[in-house]
């Protein structure tokens, strides 16, 4: 069986899989990172978006291989420490989730959106999301917060 | 006590932390020592007689530890909860549901053996081994021609598939006002099969301890204890005492994952014979042919009105289907949720339904978020829509007109139901006002001129949830009581942990009742912990469904905090050497009326545990109380949903534009739980009024839409932002005033959005469309219009 190796949430980690083992699933069966979500079979709902490399990426759609030497950060490396990234913090104020099952790919979606526009309206919101569903939400409060979350990102990085 | 915590606050969700990081635990997340993996072999056919199974190539494929048919299965079959009788006075026919198919197979996705191996992706390879012999059978899919001569038959003992046929009202009473009608409108309506689609695949891990001889079933429920009993009782008799069952965190139901699934019980009995804990997780492609679909009614209905459009009387008649076994609740949902519903928000004097459940070769159909009342909201809102139009009303007039008035609670219809409370007039008039329904007219000219078609719909609606009182459901076929428990431990030192048979996935419960008790105790919410989804905690638990939670579970524990507070005030009474009768609980302290002699709760609590200075002979210490709240009524939530949409002709593709919810819901405890929740009920509803389908080929019984690249769910882009208020009277038999919101948004809405499309279509000569309007159906109606449009 062939090893992998990769970066993730800044650790360096390795594995051995089946080739036909996909990130998402080297991601929660080998590494315990079940804040990663499987919630469909093609490709189309988004619970399993991490970023690879900085870009958002469907981990359904990737061999674990394919991620060989790649930096890629799931839910669980967002968050320093206890302290929420603002589009975390954003969805907890806004009420931007209920069940919270499409939420960890909802809210990688949304980082990965305000980082290519910075200020997205309610319509580029909408479109920007369309690869994630949410069955619970109605998406209303999730357009809130990723508007809030949009701002606090920008807020920050004008901070730092 | 802080009003910024307590009822009627906004508080920010406490269980959102973890399901932001990642820290959620989903039951495809619990893995146990040793477990091995299950998958089910599903048939590929919808109606088919197994000639032979052979197993020994997949028993032989590497990593495989069991393959199991329906010939090693040797315990029961899965019961159905709730029993009709029909017309003439007959049981409903009750085929048998096994969990694994012995001989013959009923829809695609039938479980025909279950594979144990060490990996999932090797016992998923083994089943592609196995060798079914199957002769195929014509197969009926069609709701309407199922009950047709000559159909095929589903079961033996369901002569022309008729489950049931049953009915309501008073036939002779409604006949009468039909004769004396100025006018009848009638109408026939398919409420369409939806597909639930709860984002969290159904997944199940039985975990068998031969060194105690003890069960544990974690699994995807809405309602741990009833699976539980069910299983256990009725599937593989496992005394309760050896069973536990989890529900942990659940990634949405939608009424979906209230029902025992073959899946749980095959994954627990499988774990007895092999000793090995095994999780099967369904792919999203078996959800789609595995997981209880909603809906499927085929309905014709008749309003007879006077001169005035005065309504007179209501004929209904509806097919519903039942797909090919009885899932747990299946038969009550097209009658009891649904022909009692069908007076709504009218005086209807005179209601007689009928309702005929049929099977078919297709999944089963149990409730979907609604159940029954969605049914019978969109018949009834759109008859009285067309009612208006047939009459030349005024769509808001006619409504008005026959209106139950607020001073005529409580109301008794003429199907079964007594309304406790409501104020129509005041939902409608604020949501008229929110909608500006006023200058509705205006934005229709304004939007011709861009050549679109602009229209607006209103659904006035009344839903019963906060199911209920077990005496009456008893009497109407359930085989289950329907009340709720809720456990208050106080600990030593004040703090509180609060145990609830209700079930959180997605409600946001943790939060909610935290308030309410932290409210009712006068203590601090960060004090509050709720504990939910585990029968080894909870004492017992009829979970969540039915819009149920707050008005029974929370009732519960409004039940079992008057007892805290009576025994603590006793312990307050004897500290401070008073009368128990001169002793008042307020915002967490302990009074002796008219003295500034005071303590708090908390020493009370310390007191309790702690004795010394303590009434010992007349109370035991400690401070922990159990209450079963039965409710004496049916809630009955409502209000009024306006749409408006903006349909384009060069494409048929409608577009909400504006959608506003006015709804009462009774008592809010936390309005920002309460919107979150109309919202995802609208966002259901209008994806089955524009989007959502399920379909099966009416010849192979094959289902077509069985992926997110076929089925339509809605998405972001699809829905606009809504317009939400809550209005609320209070619900009179219940400590707390609540109704239940849960599903209100799915059942108001979607007459609302097929209104607004007729409304636009109307100028056309476009006079009836159905669910789902696609771009295609909105386009073909355009085209084949007996109007053009006339050029702006």
């Amino acid at each position: 069986m062939p090893t992998v190796r990769m970066t993730v949430n800044g650790r360096a980690v390795s594995g051995e899989i089946e080739a036909r083992t996909l990130l998402v699933h080297f991601l929660r069966n080998q590494l315990g990172l079940t804040g990663t979500h499987v919630g469909c079979d093609t490709s189309q709902c988004g619970a399993c978006v991490v970023h690879v490399d900085g870009t958002s990426i469907k981990s359904c759609t990737l061999l674990a291989i394919q991620a060989e030497g790649a930096e890629v950060t799931t839910i669980e490396g967002l968050a320093t420490g206890d302290e929420l990234h603002p589009m975390q913090a954003a969805f907890r104020e806004h009420h931007g989730l209920q069940c919270g099952f499409c939420t960890p790919g909802m809210v990688m979606s949304a980082v990965d959106l305000v980082k290519t526009n910075p200020d997205p309206s309610e319509q580029q919101i909408r479109e920007g999301l369309e690869g994630n569903i949410c069955r619970c939400t109605g998406y209303h409060n999730i357009v809130k917060a990723v508007k809030a979350g949009a701002k606090a990102m920008n807020a920050g990085a004008m901070k730092g | 006590m802080t009003t910024e915590t307590g009822i009627g606050a906004a508080v920010k969700r406490r269980e959102d932390f973890r399901f932001l990081t990642g820290r959620g635990t989903y039951t495809d997340d619990i893995n146990r020592p040793h477990q091995a993996y299950g998958y089910i072999l599903r048939s590929p056919y919808a109606a088919a007689q197994i000639t032979g199974i052979d197993t020994s190539k997949a028993k032989a494929a590497p990593g495989v530890i069991a393959v199991l048919t329906g010939a090693d299965y040797d315990k029961g079959g899965l019961p159905c909860g709730w029993q009709i009788h029909s017309k003439d006075g007959s049981p409903m026919i009750e085929p048998a549901h096994p969990p694994l198919c012995k001989d013959q197979v009923r829809h695609v996705g039938d479980q025909v053996a279950l594979v144990v191996a060490e990996t999932y992706a090797e016992a998923k390879d083994a089943a592609e081994l196995i060798e079914v012999d199957y002769k195929e059978l014509p197969a009926i899919i069609s709701t309407a021609k199922a009950s047709e001569d000559g159909a095929p038959q589903v079961w033996p003992e369901a002569k022309n598939n008729i489950c049931f046929d049953w009915h309501i009202g008073d036939k002779a009473a409604t006949d009468a006002a039909f004769a004396k009608a100025h006018h009848v409108t009638k109408i026939d309506l398919v409420n369409q099969r939806l597909i639930p689609n709860a984002m969290e695949p159904r997944s199940a891990v039985g975990d068998y301890d031969r060194a105690t001889g003890d069960y544990t079933l974690y699994t995807t429920s809405q309602n741990p204890h009833v699976i539980r009993l069910l299983m256990g009782a009725f599937v593989l008799q496992i005394p309760e005492h050896k069973l536990r069952v989890v529900a942990p965190d659940v990634g949405g139901g939608f009424g979906s994952k209230i029902f025992h699934y073959a899946e749980e019980a095959l994954v627990t009995w499988a774990s007895g014979k092999v000793g090995r804990p095994i999780k099967w997780t369904a792919e999203r492609s078996e959800a789609f042919i595995s997981d209880a679909q909603g809906r499927d009614h085929v309905s014709h209905a008749e309003l007879a009105m006077d001169k005035d459009g005065k309504f007179l009387g209501l004929r209904v008649n509806t097919i519903a289907n039942m797909g090919a076994y009885l899932s747990t609740f299946a038969p009550c949902v097209p009658t009891y949720l649904h022909a009692t519903l069908l007076a709504g928000v009218y005086t209807t004097p005179a209601i007689y339904a009928e309702v005929k459940a049929v099977f078919t070769h297709t999944v089963p159909v149990d409730a979907y978020r609604g159940a029954g009342r969605p049914e019978a909201t969109y018949l009834l809102e759109r008859l009285v829509a067309k009612a208006a139009r047939d009459m030349q009303m005024d769509q808001v007039e006619i409504r008005r007109r026959n209106f139950i008035p607020k001073d005529a609670f409580p109301y008794q219809t003429p199907v079964a139901l007594q309304y406790d409370s409501g104020d129509y007039e005041a939902t409608l008039d604020l949501a008229l006002q929110m909608s500006k329904w006023a200058d509705f007219e205006n934005r229709r000219a304004e939007a011709a001129k861009r050549g679109k078609l602009r229209g607006i719909g209103i659904s006035t609606y009344l839903e019963a949830c906060g199911i209920a009182p077990s005496a009456v459901v008893g009497s109407l076929g359930a085989r289950a009581g329907l009340y709720e428990t809720g456990s208050i431990r106080v600990h030593p030192t004040g703090s509180v942990t609060v145990f609830t048979g209700s079930h959180s996935h997605g409600q946001g419960h943790e939060t909610t009742f935290a308030q309410l008790v932290s409210d009712g105790l006068g203590i601090p919410l960060e004090n509050v912990e709720v504990v939910h989804g585990d029968t080894a905690k909870i004492p017992f638990g009829m979970g969540t469904y039915g819009s149920r939670s707050l008005a029974v579970g929370g009732s519960a524990l409004v039940k079992a905090m008057d007892k805290i507070i009576a025994k603590a005030t006793k312990i307050a009474a004897h500290l401070m050497e008073a009368a128990a009768s001169d002793v008042e609980f307020k915002d967490g302290n302990f009074t002796v009326k008219g003295t500034d002699k005071s303590i708090p709760f908390g020493q009370v609590a310390l007191t309790a545990y702690v004795p010394h200075n303590y009434p010992i002979t007349e109370l035991e210490p400690g401070l922990e109380e159990t209450a079963f709240y039965d409710p004496l009524n049916f809630t009955y939530p409502g209000g009024t949903h306006i749409c408006e949409v903006e349909i384009d002709p060069e494409t048929g593709i409608t577009q909400v534009v504006n959608f506003t919810a006015v709804d009462d819901v009774g008592r809010v405890i936390n309005p920002m739980i309460v919107e979150g929740q109309v919202h995802g009920g609208l966002a259901q509803g209008i994806g089955q009024a524009l989007l959502e389908r399920c379909v099966y080929d009416e010849d192979s019984g094959q289902l077509l839409t069985g992926s997110y690249m076929d089925y339509t769910m809605p998405r972001a882009d699809d829905l606009p932002s809504f317009q939400v208020a809550t209005h609320g009277t209070m619900c009179t038999h219940n400590p707390i005033g609540a109704k239940g919101v849960g599903e209100v948004g799915a059942i108001g809405s979607p007459p609302a959005v097929i209104n607004a499309v007729i409304d636009a279509l109307a100028p056309l000569g476009i006079e009836d469309m159905s669910m789902p309007a696609t771009p295609l159906k909105v386009w073909q109606a355009i085209q084949s219009a007996p109007k053009k449009m006339s050029a702006a």
